[in-house]
């Protein structure tokens, strides 16, 4: 189901958590909410989930539709995945996962029998068969995660809530969920909207990003569309690593990737600059070097290695770097 | 022993815990076992077996349990209603749950007797309608209700504190109402919690005796309590006696305390 959101706007007392907020989440699409921490976009997870209510006024939150803002998050029927699970810690995991429909009004309940079968299928689906009578405290995080996802599953739910889904696990784990997330999203095909401020997570994982800032959105884009062309400085800046070059009044943003570095003997003097190699790393099929510009300015260059070995390279020596023209922004 | 260890002075501060655990609890305790121990076994029996003894045990132990449920009961309400809400007079609410730690017990008897009795204020009414609250087991009850909520209270209010609403959401988004989230969710995450502030509120009653004494009215077979039999026997000068009644309280109270124990180590969710 798609997610409509039309000019919301929340705050809590004088705060403004959002601002004039809209945004649409395709049917069956994977996109992440992403920014730096106090820039709204929990909060407009929580109320896409009915767990918080935006200000009164023309806002409005529609499923496929059906507009939804009134109703609470308990008819809402939505999967919501806490950032740090909320598995309730008294019960199984197969009772965690069953307590969604364990909770139906009776003539709705399925049978004892039916929850079973729908907890060991789902046990099923994230790869935890066999661990249903484990309380939360015997996993792991990912395992854990894992749980809290097949119990927001249970309720065959419209639409998907993540709440920094990785950010409480370490780096491999996180890596390998991450992965296993987005094959996991194209199997079942639930319109899932997640908060990030990775923004490698978020680049990797998504179908859409929504880059927010101070109660608004910034940018909104396919991941490649977003980090070629960010229509801020901000973004920019959020969105990887990049060069901020001042010239005159200006600042020149531009990727360590998208810079040429040539020998000296090159130099063209409308395109290129010169500069001395002050630092080189190169461990990694990748290597990064920092160039010190005769106006004094550091600049991040990043190469393959075979460009890197072409060039023979030492710290000290004089080179030329060229911006590859098109990627360049000038702010 | 000479094992290294990260964290110094382990020797000295067991040193210390063991010698101020054995000046404080150990060699008392050991005294009054010593003292019991003067009289044979079929003496000790013959003391423990009389009618008064018996019936003193069964309104400590019994008035003691009933107090401290209605204490968890009601500690539970109001540490809800301490951490949940913010309302004027809050802080002052929250102060006055240590009044009775503080109150000399004495005092409390008294104030509760005054009230209590057929002609105090809240006593007046309820001997309209027949009901006897001082000078019956009832008092005994009203007086160790009022020394054992706040150990419920104060148990229960950091583990409250503490516990996010992310589970009630978490709940919420799963489709729960607002009662099954408490029954199902809330209350039995509590219930580690719960059995600490029951066990402490019971044994705290088990060994009360400064209010019940005021409002008991100490009528032998009725109203007596066991901790004032010990009192009574040292009175008469019977200090074995008094000490048997002592230990074998003692050993009573510690088998219960230790199957409450138990029974929070098997709901081993608590330390999670």
């Amino acid at each position: 189901m798609s997610i409509s959101i039309q000019s919301i706007s929340k705050s809590f007392g004088s705060y403004a958590a959002l601002e004039d907020v809209s945004l649409e989440v395709p049917d069956g699409s994977l996109t992440a909410l992403l920014g730096p921490s106090g820039s709204g976009k929990t909060t407009l997870l929580r109320i896409v989930a009915g767990l918080e209510f935006a200000d009164s006024g023309p806002g409005k939150i529609s499923f496929h539709g059906e507009d939804v803002s009134e109703i609470p998050a308990r008819k809402r029927g939505v999967g919501f995945v806490f950032q740090h699970y909320a598995l309730f810690r008294h019960m199984t995991v197969a009772q965690n996962i069953a307590f969604g429909l364990s909770v139906l009004p009776r003539v709705q309940r399925p049978q004892k029998s039916d929850i079973r079968d729908r907890v060991m299928e789902l046990l099923k689906l994230v790869k935890l068969e066999g661990l249903d009578k484990r309380r939360p405290h015997e996993l792991s995080g990912g395992q854990r995660q894992r749980v809290a996802l097949a119990r927001a599953l249970a309720i065959r739910p419209k639409v998907l809530l993540l709440d920094e889904p990785f950010g409480a696990l370490d780096a491999q784990v996180r890596k390998d969920l991450r992965r296993w997330l987005r094959q996991f999203h194209d199997e079942i095909g639930l319109t899932t909207l997640f908060v990030t401020h990775d923004q490698e997570e978020a680049l990797e994982l998504s179908d859409q990003v929504v880059v927010m800032r101070n109660a608004r959105i910034e940018q909104v884009g396919k991941p490649q569309a977003v980090y070629d062309q960010p229509r801020s400085p901000f973004v920019y800046e959020f969105l990887g690593n990049v060069n901020k070059l001042q010239a005159g009044s200006d600042v020149r943003y531009v990727r360590p990737h998208e810079i040429e570095v040539l020998f000296a003997a090159e130099y063209e003097p409308l395109t290129d600059s010169l500069a001395r190699v002050q630092h080189l790393f190169s461990a990694g099929p990748i290597a990064t070097l920092t160039v010190r510009l005769n106006d004094g300015q550091f600049l991040d260059v990043e190469l393959s290695r075979k460009q890197l070995d072409e060039l023979a390279l030492s710290v000290g020596d004089e080179v030329a770097v060229r911006a590859k023209p098109e990627n360049e922004a000038v702010f | 022993m000479s094992k290294r260890r990260v964290i110094p002075g382990f020797g000295l501060s067991m040193g210390f815990t063991i010698t101020y655990l054995s000046l404080i609890i150990l060699i008392p305790l050991a005294a009054l076992f010593l003292k019991a121990a003067r009289l044979s076994g079929a003496e000790w029996w013959a003391i423990l077996t009389t009618p008064q003894v018996i019936a003193a045990a069964k309104l400590t132990f019994g008035a003691s349990a009933a107090a401290a449920t209605v204490s968890t009961v009601f500690g539970l309400l109001v540490t809800w209603v301490l951490v949940r809400y913010q309302f004027p007079g809050r802080k002052f609410l929250d102060a006055m749950v240590d009044l009775p730690f503080a109150l000399p017990t004495a005092v409390a008897g008294i104030t509760l007797t005054a009230i209590y009795a057929p002609n105090g204020w809240i006593g007046e009414y309820l001997a309209k309608w027949g009901i006897e609250a001082a000078y019956s087991p009832l008092g005994v009850f009203i007086a160790l209700t009022f020394i054992g909520f706040p150990f419920v209270v104060r148990t229960l209010q950091p583990v409250m504190e503490d516990f996010g609403s992310e589970y009630e959401e978490a709940a919420a988004t799963l489709g729960a109402g607002r009662w099954t989230v408490f029954w199902r969710v809330i209350f039995p995450m509590f219930i580690p919690a719960l059995i600490t502030g029951f066990t402490l509120a019971f044994a705290r009653a088990i060994g009360e005796y400064g209010s019940v004494i005021f409002i008991s009215g100490n009528l032998p077979l009725k109203t007596e309590i066991l901790p004032l039999l010990v009192v009574g026997q040292l009175e008469q000068f019977k200090y074995e006696a008094a000490a048997v009644i002592a230990a074998a309280m003692l050993m009573a109270s510690f088998a219960l305390l230790f199957l409450i124990n138990l029974l929070q180590r098997r709901l081993n969710w608590q330390n999670h």
